[in-house]
C-alpha cells in the first residue's frame, strides 16, 4: 500500500506539485491521469525517492520514505519515465544486474527471469544485446528489470508511451496479472482510454493538484455524464495535453 | 561491498564490449606515446649525427688570399664554395648559413706575423645555423693554435708557453641522468596514459548513463548512491591502471629501440621502477578518476563531458612545463603536491637518483588525501536530485 500525504515540490518559481495526496491500495490498479506537465512524473519521482518533497510525506507499506529510503526502494518496482537499458548487455544481463543490486541470488534471478520473460512474451529477445531493440522490446526489458525482485508495489510512469497496439495489449495483460497477484499498482498516463480500461481508481492531476480521486463509475456520476472522456475534461477544465 | 562489486563488474563488462573504448584506452593511448617517442628521438639523433659527420659547406670570399688556411680547412672536412655576391644579405635571407670572408689585407698581416683577421658572417638568431658556425669557429681556432705552436717552436721556445691555462671538464652526470634530461617528458606520458585510460569510462558511467536515460532506473534500486559511485570509480580506475601498466611495459620495450650507443645514455625501465611508479601513481589514478567523474557529472551532455575532460588533460602538463622552464632543485614539498610529486619521483627514478622512502610515502599520502577529498565532493554531487534527470 502506498500513501502520499500533501506532497509539495517547486523548481524555482514553478510549483510542479502543489499538495498531492492519495492512497493506492493492494490488489488495485491506481491510475494517475493528467495532461502533460501536470506534475505526474514529479509526484512519482518523490514516491520512489529520487526527489525529496519540500513538504509532505510518502509511506510505502507504512515505511516513511524520508526515514528509510532504501527500505522503500526495496518494496518498489519502478519503471521511470527514463527507461534506458544498457545496450551492450543482453536483456537477460540487464535484468540480472538489477537483481544483483537487490541482493538476489543467481538462482533466484534465473527463476524470476524465466517467469517474467514468459509473462512479457520476450523469450526470443532474452539473450540478445539490447542495441537495436524496438521501443516495445526495450520497454519489456525495462519492466522485467524493474520487477525482478518481486516487489509488492509497482510504479510505472507512462508504461505504454510509444508502444504499438500489440505491445500495449501485452502490457495491459501484464498489469492485470500484477493486480491479480495482489500487488499495489500505480501507473501514470495522459491517455484517457487506457486509464478508463484498466484502473480501479483514477486520480486526476492538473496544475500540481489532485482534482478528482474516484472509481470510474463515481467519476461518471460526479460529472453527470455517461461518457468518461467528458467527465475528465470537466474535472480538469480543459482537454489540452490529454489524448483519447 | 557486494553491490559495489556488482556495479564494478557490470561497468567493466559493458565497456570491454565496446570496441572503440578498448581500442582508445587500452591500445592507442598507452602505445601511441612510446612509438612516437622512439621515432622522434631516433629522428633527432640521426639528424644531429648526420650534421656532425657530413662535410661542412662554407662559402668563402677571398680564398686566394690564404691558400694554407683553405688547405687546412679542407683537411678538416670543409667544402669550399663560391660565395654569393652580397654575403650579408644572403645570410639575412637564410640563403646560406654562414660566409667566411678573407680580406686582402690577410696575406700581408700573416706574413708580418701580425694578427690576421678573417670575418665570419652569420645570423645568431638562426638556431639551425648555430651548429655549422660553431664547427667552423672551432676549426679556425684550431688552425690558429696550431700555427701559434709552430711559430713558438720555430723560435726555440716550449709550445706550452702559449697555453698557461688548461681547463679539464669533469662531467658528473651519469649516462642515466643524461637520459633523464631527454626523458623529461616520460612522466607526463604516464600521467596522460592514466587520463586517457579513465576518460571513456568516467564519461560513460555518469554523463553517458544519464544521456541514455539509464541513471534514473539505476537510482531506483535499493543501493546508496555513494556505493554506486564507488563501483563506477573502481571500474574507471581499473581501466586507467591497465592503461598505465601497458604504458610502462610499452616504454620498457621502446627503450630497446632507442639509439643508446649514439646517445651515450639509456632508458632502463626495470621491475623496481615499475613497482615504485605504480605505488605513487595508484592514488593519483583514483584522484584523476574522481576528478573526471566529477567533471562528467557536472556536464549536461556526453559531448559537454568530453569537452571538460579534454580540457582537464592539460592539467598534468602544468608541472611538466613548470619544471622544464624553472628547473628547480628537488625539494621535499614537491612530493606533497599531487601530479608534481609523481612527476618528481618518476623523473628521479629514470635518472637513477635516490628517492627516499619517506618521500615516496609523502607522495602517496597526500595524493590519497586529495583523492578522498575529491571523492567526497563527487559523492555530494552524486546525491543531488538534478544528477539523475536528463533533459
Amino acid at each position: 500500500m502506498i500513501e502520499l500525504k500533501d506532497l509539495h515540490k517547486a523548481f524555482g518559481a514553478v510549483k510542479a506539485v502543489d499538495g498531492v495526496s492519495f492512497v493506492a491500495r493492494d490488489g488495485e490498479i491506481t491510475g494517475l491521469l493528467g495532461p502533460n506537465g501536470a506534475g505526474k512524473t514529479t509526484t512519482l519521482r518523490m514516491l520512489y525517492t529520487l526527489m525529496k518533497p519540500a513538504r509532505g510525506q510518502v509511506l510505502v507499506d507504512g515505511i516513511d520514505a524520508a526515514v528509510d529510503p532504501l527500505a522503500v526502494r526495496r518494496r518498489l518496482g519502478v519503471l521511470p519515465d527514463a527507461r534506458g537499458v544498457y545496450k551492450r548487455l543482453t536483456a537477460r544481463e540487464n535484468i540480472a544486474y538489477f537483481g544483483r543490486l537487490h541482493g538476489m541470488s543467481d538462482a533466484d534471478i534465473r527463476e524470476r527471469t524465466r517467469a517474467l520473460s514468459q509473462a512479457l512474451e520476450m523469450d526470443d529477445i532474452l539473450d540478445r544485446q539490447t542495441e537495436g531493440f524496438s521501443q516495445g522490446q526495450r520497454t519489456k526489458t525495462a519492466i522485467a528489470r524493474a520487477v525482478v525482485h518481486d516487489p509488492r508495489n509497482v510504479i510505472l510512469d507512462e508504461p505504454t508511451n510509444g508502444l504499438d497496439v500489440m505491445t500495449t495489449r501485452a502490457m495491459r495483460g501484464f498489469l492485470r496479472q500484477l493486480r491479480e497477484e495482489g500487488r499495489c499498482v500505480i501507473f501514470s498516463s495522459h491517455i484517457m482510454q487506457e486509464v478508463a480500461a484498466l484502473c480501479d481508481r483514477i486520480v486526476v492531476i492538473a496544475h500540481g493538484r489532485v482534482v478528482a480521486n474516484a472509481t470510474p463509475d463515481e467519476l461518471r456520476a460526479q460529472a453527470g455524464s455517461d461518457n468518461l472522456e467528458e467527465a475528465f475534461v470537466k474535472v480538469i477544465g480543459s482537454a489540452e495535453g490529454l489524448a483519447a | 561491498m557486494k553491490t559495489m562489486l556488482t556495479v564494478f563488474l557490470k561497468e567493466v563488462r559493458e565497456n570491454l564490449r565496446d570496441r572503440r573504448t578498448v581500442l582508445n584506452t587500452l591500445l592507442t593511448g598507452p602505445l601511441l606515446a612510446p612509438v612516437m617517442f622512439v621515432l622522434l628521438i631516433n629522428a633527432i639523433v640521426a639528424r644531429e649525427f648526420d650534421k656532425a659527420e657530413k662535410p661542412l659547406p662554407v662559402p668563402v670570399i677571398g680564398a686566394e688570399h690564404a691558400p694554407s688556411l683553405i688547405q687546412a680547412l679542407q683537411q678538416m672536412g670543409v667544402e669550399i664554395k663560391d660565395a654569393p655576391a652580397d654575403p650579408e644579405q644572403a645570410v639575412r635571407e637564410q640563403e646560406v648559413d654562414l660566409v667566411l670572408r678573407i680580406p686582402d689585407t690577410y696575406a700581408e698581416a700573416w706574413r708580418k706575423g701580425e694578427p690576421a683577421q678573417v670575418e665570419l658572417v652569420h645570423d645568431k638568431s638562426q638556431r639551425d645555423a648555430g651548429g655549422p658556425v660553431a664547427r667552423l669557429r672551432t676549426m679556425l681556432e684550431a688552425y690558429g693554435q696550431q700555427t701559434a705552436t709552430m711559430r713558438v717552436v720555430a723560435r726555440g721556445l716550449s709550445p706550452t708557453m702559449t697555453r698557461p691555462l688548461v681547463v679539464a671538464s669533469r662531467d658528473q652526470s651519469t649516462a642515466q641522468a643524461r637520459g633523464g634530461m631527454m626523458f623529461g617528458m616520460l612522466p607526463y606520458f604516464f600521467i596522460l596514459g592514466v587520463f586517457i585510460g579513465g576518460m571513456a569510462l568516467a564519461i560513460d558511467t555518469t554523463a553517458g548513463e544519464r544521456e541514455r536515460q539509464s541513471l534514473e532506473p539505476l537510482f531506483a534500486n535499493p543501493v546508496s548512491r555513494s556505493r554506486l559511485l564507488l563501483g563506477k570509480l573502481g571500474a574507471t580506475s581499473a581501466f586507467a591502471v591497465t592503461a598505465l601498466l601497458l604504458s610502462i611495459v610499452a616504454f620498457s620495450i621502446a627503450g630497446q629501440f632507442l639509439p643508446t650507443a649514439k646517445l651515450g645514455m639509456s632508458l632502463t625501465i626495470g621491475m623496481r621502477f615499475a613497482v615504485l611508479t605504480m605505488f605513487v601513481m595508484l592514488p593519483l589514478v583514483v584522484l584523476i578518476a574522481a576528478l573526471q567523474t566529477l567533471a562528467a557529472a557536472f556536464a549536461k551532455s556526453f559531448r559537454e563531458a568530453q569537452t571538460y575532460l579534454s580540457l582537464l588533460m592539460f592539467v598534468p602538463a602544468v608541472p611538466t612545463l613548470l619544471m622544464s622552464v624553472f628547473p628547480l632543485k628537488t625539494q621535499t614539498w614537491m612530493y606533497a603536491v599531487p601530479l608534481m610529486g609523481q612527476q618528481v619521483v618518476i623523473t628521479r627514478l629514470l635518472r637513477g637518483d635516490p628517492v627516499g622512502n619517506s618521500d615516496l610515502l609523502l607522495c602517496f599520502a597526500t595524493s590519497t588525501a586529495a583523492a578522498v577529498l575529491v571523492y567526497f565532493v563527487t559523492a555530494a554531487i552524486y546525491r543531488s536530485e538534478r544528477l539523475a534527470i536528463s533533459g
